[in-house]
């Protein structure tokens, strides 16, 4: 079932999509009727006018659903399966020209060899004006290092003038020119007949359904055109750049230019300057010596040589445009944002695209983290989302109850007797139950990665409580206990939790100890205010009446301070569990191996989009129920709210 | 002879701040029998509060003593009943837990609470309303059920603090009339402080009108319209040729005090 729906999310969007469509239509007809019987009986500024008005909700959730497939890419996928499979092959092709492209100025605004030449007669310059104020070389030497850095400058220009290209540079350019136009001519002619897709291409899966984007293999026929020219195209790439102009009017220069630098480097290491000296003088000639083995590759052309190069590629891209016919108004209209990228062994998604998943695949996404088969690719990383588990009742015995109780207790632990045999005493049983390795029977138990979060939160701010509450109570009514606590808490409370993070996580580990301490020191901090404020507040009259209606100082704390105070306490609860929750999963993200915080971190890690929209969705669902549920306990336990 | 005493009574208050320093109560000499309704009149800023504290036990005098039956009293106690302006009941408590407060700190039975409970709500006029939250009760059940929760404990004598303050004029009535029957029934020794005059000569068979600075009792009446009270309706009463001679009477004497203070200021 869920395969099924997996394997047919764009169709299933498809349906939702024009479900949407139709229900904000629907909507905003209902609305602009309604506004208009309404009209006339409501006046600006009556809060009745802002009732009602469902009909708006349905139009903004239908819009938020439209706006997000349609960025999403997701009414792309609904309506053009098998458009983004073409233009990967498109894509395909692009990559395989883009080194030509790399040196022509359609795709990089100048010739490369424009920019070579400019940039380095630059630098030469620079040296020329350099080697004036330098001191390390005699007079007689800077006049022959002058005459070097010219002669350097003599390649540029020899590169550079079309009279000096070799016959076989030109034939060489002139043959990448006519295959490039034949490529254009093939790709004019459209697919040819009778082509069909290759088995294993149909056998893909289809996009979006694995984590490879976009299937690779062509199943169409223009997609096979397309295919097929980027297969030629990076053929044509790779000539291309294997061709060099070297002319025989740099090849003698070349030769001459080695052997005066390697007698400057040889003059440089026969040890007649001191260090100093030394060091500037080959740091001089390396920097020449550096531009000069730039300029001997014969990469620099005439401009004039790639001017044919240039026009094919234009017309190659032309030829593109033609060829791809229908597609260019879906890729238009339906595919926001750069399109489809190929780089190395996949076809991505680029854009909006990119980082928002479709509905649809974040609806799949979600399902198989909920599945609980584990083995069977659910759950993530080996643990379920949310499920349950048997858990042996002996760990929860060893969680509750320390070692020392074994220790303290009288007696000596067993020792071997002589055949080497030991016999447990009472002491050893103890012992072995309070280190939880007595098998004691299991209980079902609720695991998964939800209910990691959830249990480090719920124990948090039980203990919070159960500490908080109290200590904040005494804060409330006894001077001692305000003064003396005040500044242990200002001390660590104003401090973000974040920031303890590190250092608690490191003395408790970052297992569930550490981050249930640093959600404690929250939820402790929020309890023992929030009891204090409730307990100080408390109307003076009723503690008078109290006593002398006979109450003991225990009786008063217990019958009259703690329920005055307990609005304030549940409000306290609120907070903690929103702060709690905020700061869980940021603790999380920091350490860990289970739950949602950890999900999400991994999900960035890996830039599993949908992952990181899900979690955050499930933190936001969570959140919510969170806040929810106090707010109704809040209604039920204290309905004397602000009516005292 | 339960009798409330008060010998030598002063108390000062020093402003921590300042320095100042008020002389709230200064000698203050009573004897309340038992049985004995006293309504305590005064402007504003006299020292009615702060009496009424002291003999609750809620504060300590600077100097002499209060005794209630015989021995000194150095703090609150069940004796010794409150009632307060607001009522200052457990806005989290129904009224029959209000009620029963007293009891349930004593740890009495709680079926012989629940039937004191039932009677004492019928006494104060509100059988019924066990289980409504207190919240939901209107200023002048709400000092009914005040009334009660301080009456359920027995205690010798009630102090009450302007107990019908903050009352509509209609329920204020109802209350004096409340308060009257009660006394009589329950013969017990009640001080009301009261800022109306009409209600400190109708609820005070003694009556003292204090005066400011320093805080100290400056007449001292014995009324016949308490009894009177018992009997006939309080608005008669009030139509009474005498009652209005007294009203006008301590009116004058009262506004020629607020004078006096305004004066010094
Ligand atoms: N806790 C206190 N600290 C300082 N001064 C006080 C305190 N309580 C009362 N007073 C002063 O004592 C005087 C009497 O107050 P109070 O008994 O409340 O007057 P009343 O109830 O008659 O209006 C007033 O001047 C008041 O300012
Ligand atoms: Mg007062």
């Amino acid at each position: 079932m869920f395969e099924w729906l997996s394997d047919n999310r764009a169709s299933i969007a498809a349906v939702l999509i024009l479900v949407a469509l139709g229900t904000l239509i629907w909507s905003i007809v209902v609305g602009r009727r309604q506004a208009r019987l309404r009209a006339n009986d409501e006046v600006f500024g009556d809060p009745v006018r802002t009732r009602g008005g469902w009909y708006w909700s349905v139009t903004g959730v239908s819009a938020l659903f439209l706006v997000w497939s349609y960025y999403s890419w997701g009414v792309a996928r609904a309506f053009f399966p098998d458009a983004a499979n073409e233009m990967c092959q498109i894509a395909k092709l692009e990559e395989a020209i883009s080194p030509i492209k790399a040196a022509l100025p359609i795709g990089s605004r100048y010739y490369k060899s424009t920019l070579l030449a400019s940039r380095n007669a630059a630098q030469l310059q620079e040296l020329k004006e350099q080697l004036a104020a330098e001191t390390a070389f005699s007079g007689a030497e800077k006049v022959t290092l002058a005459a070097l850095i010219t002669d350097v400058r003599a390649l540029i220009a020899n590169s550079s003038d079309p009279k000096n290209l070799s016959p076989e540079t030109r034939d060489k350019l002139a043959d990448i020119t006519a295959k490039l136009k034949e490529l254009a001519a093939t790709l004019r002619a459209g697919p040819p007949a009778g082509l069909s897709p290759s088995a294993e291409a149909l056998a893909q899966p289809k996009w979006g359904t694995t984590y490879t984007e976009i299937p690779m293999l062509p199943i169409t026929a223009r997609g096979m055109l397309f295919d097929a020219a980027s297969g030629r195209a990076a053929e044509i790439a790779s000539e291309f750049n294997k061709i060099r102009n070297n002319n025989p009017a740099n090849d003698a220069l070349i030769a001459d230019i080695k052997t005066r630098i390697a007698a400057l480097k040889k003059t440089n290491k026969s040890g007649e300057f001191d260090e100093k000296t030394r060091a500037e003088r080959e740091g001089f000639v390396k920097a020449v010596e550096r531009i000069f083995k730039r300029l001997d590759d014969g990469l620099i052309f005439p401009a004039a040589a790639l001017r044919d190069v240039d026009a094919a590629i234009a017309d190659l891209g032309a030829a593109e445009q033609d060829a791809k016919g229908g597609l260019r108004v879906a890729e238009a209209l339906f595919f926001p944002g750069p399109g489809i990228v190929k780089s190395r062994t996949q076809c991505t998604e680029q854009g909006s695209a990119r980082w928002l998943p479709k509905p649809t695949d974040v609806v799949a996404k979600f399902g198989q983290l909920a599945n609980p088969d584990v083995e069977n690719g659910g759950g993530y990383r080996g643990f379920p989302l949310l499920w349950w588990d048997w858990l042996p009742v002996s760990n929860i015995v060893a969680f509750f109850v320390p070692d020392w109780i074994a220790d303290i207790w009288p007696g000596e632990y067993a020792t071997h007797g002589p055949d080497g045999t030991i016999t447990p005493n009472f002491k050893d049983k103890l012992l072995a139950i309070a280190r939880g390795d007595v098998s004691l029977g299991s209980i079902p138990m609720l695991s998964g990665h939800i209910w990691d979060s959830l249990f480090r939160v719920l124990v948090a701010l039980g203990l919070g409580i159960f500490l908080g509450v109290p200590l904040g109570l005494f804060m409330g009514v006894s001077r001692f206990f305000k003064s003396f606590f005040d500044p242990l808490i200002e001390l660590y409370r104003p401090v973000p939790p974040l920031a303890w993070a590190p250092l608690i996580l490191t003395i408790f580990g970052i297992q569930d100890d550490g981050k249930i301490f640093l959600l404690f020191m929250v939820a402790f901090a929020i309890m023992v205010i929030s009891a204090r404020t409730g307990a100080s507040g408390v109307q003076l009259s009723k503690i008078r009446a109290s006593h002398s209606l006979g109450a003991s100082d225990r009786q008063i704390m217990w019958h009259v301070i703690f329920p005055n105070a307990l609005p304030e306490i549940l409000t306290g609860i609120r907070i903690s569990v929103g702060v709690c929750w905020g700061t869980l999963v940021a603790a999380e993200m920091l350490a860990g191996t289970t739950g949602v915080g950890f999900v999400e971190n991994i999900a960035r890690t890996v830039s599993d989009y949908e992952l990181i929209w899900v979690t955050i969705l499930i933190m936001g669902v969570l959140g919510l129920v969170f806040d929810l549920m106090m707010r109704w306990i809040i209604k039920k336990t204290i309905p004397w709210r602000g009516m005292g | 002879m339960a009798d409330l005493v008060c010998e030598d009574l002063s108390m000062t208050f020093t402003n921590p701040q300042t320095g100042a320093v008020v002389e709230a109560l200064k000698d203050i000499n009573f004897t309340l029998k038992k049985g004995e309704l006293l309504s305590v009149l005064g402007p504003s800023g006299c020292g009615k509060t702060t009496l009424l504290n002291v003999i609750a036990g809620f504060l300590k005098a600077t100097s002499g003593r209060v005794t209630l039956g015989g021995e000194t009293i150095t703090a609150p106690g069940v004796e010794r009943g409150m009632v307060f302006q607001q009522g200052a009941l457990f806005e989290w408590l129904p009224v029959s837990r209000n009620v029963d407060f007293g009891l349930r700190m004593k740890g009495s039975d709680p079926k012989e609470s629940a039937a004191l409970v039932e009677k004492w709500l019928e006494i104060v006029g509100l059988q019924g309303f066990g289980d409504t939250p207190t919240y939901q009760l209107s200023g002048g059940m709400q000092q009914r059920v005040a009334l009660a929760r301080c009456l359920i404990n027995d205690p010798e004598v009630i102090l009450m603090d302007e107990p019908l303050g903050a009352l509509d004029a209609l329920t204020r009535e109802k209350m004096q009339s409340l308060v009257l029957e009660l006394w009589k029934e329950t013969g017990k020794t009640i001080m009301i402080i009261t800022h109306s005059v009409e209600e400190a000569l109708l609820l005070g068979e003694r009556l003292f009108v204090m005066a400011p600075r320093p805080g100290r009792v400056h007449r001292e009446y014995r009324l016949p319209f308490a009894e009177r009270g018992l009997e006939e309706s309080l608005r008669e009463i009030k139509h009474d040729p005498y009652f209005s001679e007294m009203r006008e009477e301590i009116l004058t004497m009262i506004w020629d005090m607020e004078e006096e203070i305004m004066g010094r200021v």
